[in-house]
């Protein structure tokens, strides 16, 4: 019966409104602007009730787990913890999250699927795979170094936009060499990537390094480092597409 | 049905292997670091599970719903019948595929304006800033950010026009609207692009693009499929500078007013 209980049910009819909005704009299009038939309905009502469901799931997994434990460690190691300790953990976190974010590894797939479709990769499930591995791997790495970056700039009380026009800088120049294949997939990927998981436990721990720290204010300092980390894989994603 | 259950086995087991990192993380600094037993064992295990089979079940149902709901709006929206046009007859103006851009900017407006996470930051905004920023200003600055910059992306899988020249010239925006913004928004109008783009979000929207990249003649998924994320994480931001930039300019025209 620990299904049937109170908070699930709230957090289920929350999900369903996250899809809400969706459903709306879709179906109206489909009823007055296309007026079409739609093709595999039965398959796209249990998809959507699947979606709802894992969603479901998964931010109650991540709200009795991973969130109160993090937000918890991120204000013990703001507060107090060597900076060494504290740069760690950021890079291990950043990296971490973005290596479990749902989104990154749906697009991380199809990616694999339109590079191997045009000849870009083998057309094998393996080569597929270690693509989207390797793909996935090097956006994360690219946020934990981005996350890091942010907390030492935290740290150190530097202005938001010094990282930020660097990574615009960076963008800018990568561009131009990198393959042309490459480039929209490494624009999506930083934005991908930060999402569920990462957004909460990074703005967690940025607003209470900010909070802690005589001299910074939450709300100029604390905010800053979703973008960073959304610029970073950009880059290194290109870098990626430039040696394979 | 042994098919079935063999699929479900491996996508857990893929799914353990992207969720041990993290799991790794936390407990792990949390007790060699930090030094402190976990205060609930028991319910954080139970939630790591719940998180597991989350992922499970939204990945399948992603591929089963969403990613097919966007590209077939993408095939409806750009097929013959519905556009009224002759297939043959090449090219077609961009402005016949006006429903597509509407599309765009309907499902960016409406999903960023319902996001949670933008709600408590607005809030947040809105004290801090003692009331100068308006919290539903900036949702609304928001949503319209996501809406144009779909918008703009659709228009240029459409006409393929190169992407970077729109992401690298959004960036001199910012770089401007920077130097001219309150200091106090800055932070928090760059990261307002990262906080719209949700898991339910972006597989629509990347399958949407992709399913327009395929069916628009003379664009390859490969080169014009991908994009449409960035221009939603981009434009917000030079629409909450800007909102900031006029609330502000509002309020000190006010107060020297009277």
């Amino acid at each position: 019966m620990r299904f049937l209980n109170h908070p699930f049910i709230k957090q289920l009819f929350s999900s369903f409104l996250d899809l809400l909005p969706i459903l709306a704009v879709v179906i109206i299009f489909q009823v007055f602007v296309i007026q079409l038939p739609i093709p595999d309905v039965s398959d796209l009502v249990i998809g959507t009730l699947l979606v709802v469901l894992g969603l479901t799931l998964f931010v109650q997994g991540l709200e009795q787990s991973l969130f109160p434990l993090g937000e918890s460690m991120a204000h013990a190691f703001a507060r107090k913890g060597s900076v060494f300790w504290l740069l760690s953990f950021a890079f291990c976190l950043g990296f971490s999250a973005a290596i479990a974010e749902p989104a990154l590894i749906a697009i991380a797939e199809k990616a694999a699927n339109i590079a191997g479709t045009g000849g870009l990769i083998e057309q094998t499930e393996a080569a597929k795979d270690s693509y989207a591995l390797g793909l996935r791997i090097i956006v994360a790495l690219s946020i934990g170094f981005a996350i890091l970056i942010g907390i030492l700039r935290i740290i150190r009380g530097w202005p938001v936009y010094y990282p930020v026009f660097l990574g615009f800088g960076g963008v800018a120049v990568m561009t131009p060499f990198a393959p042309a294949e490459i480039v929209g997939i490494a624009y999506d990927s930083g934005a991908i990537a930060t999402s569920t998981i990462t957004v909460p436990l990074v703005t967690a721990l940025g607003v209470g390094l900010a909070t802690a720290i005589k001299g910074r204010n939450p709300v100029t300092d604390g905010f800053g480092l979703i973008v960073f980390a959304v610029l970073m894989p950009m880059i290194s994603v290109m870098a990626y597409g430039m040696i394979i | 049905m042994i098919e079935w259950s063999i699929h479900l086995l491996t996508e857990l087991l893929k799914t353990c292997r992207d969720i041990l990192p993290i799991a790794a993380t936390i407990i792990g600094f949390q007790l060699w670091v930090i030094r402190k037993p976990l205060a609930h064992p028991k319910r954080t295990l139970i939630g790591f599970f719940y998180v597991l089979l989350g992922i499970v079940v939204f990945l399948e149902g992603l591929d089963m719903a969403l990613f097919p709901l966007g590209s077939l709006m993408a095939s409806q929206l750009t097929s013959p019948e519905f556009l009224g046009i002759n297939p043959t007859n090449q090219p077609v103006s961009w402005f016949a595929y006006f429903w597509v851009y509407v599309f765009a900017g309907s499902i960016g407006f409406a999903t960023a304006l319902a996001e949670p996470a933008l709600l408590a930051v607005a809030i947040r905004v809105e004290q801090i800033s003692g009331g100068t920023i308006n919290a539903w200003g900036l949702r609304i600055a928001v949503a319209l950010g996501v809406a144009l910059g779909l918008a703009l992306g659709t228009f240029r899988i459409v006409t393929g026009l190169d992407l970077s020249l729109f992401i690298i010239a959004g960036y001199g925006i910012v770089v401007i609207q920077t130097y001219f913004a309150p200091k106090m928004i800055i932070g928090l109008a760059y990261d307002s692009g990262g906080v719209t783009t949700s898991m339910v979000t972006v597989p629509l929207v990347t399958a949407l693009g992709l399913g327009l990249a395929e069916a628009i003649p003379g664009r390859n998924p490969l080169l014009d499929g991908f994009g449409l994320i960035a221009f939603a994480s981009l434009f917000p931001i030079i629409a909450v500078l800007g909102y900031a930039q006029i609330a502000h300019w509002l309020a000190s025209r006010t107060s020297s007013k009277s």
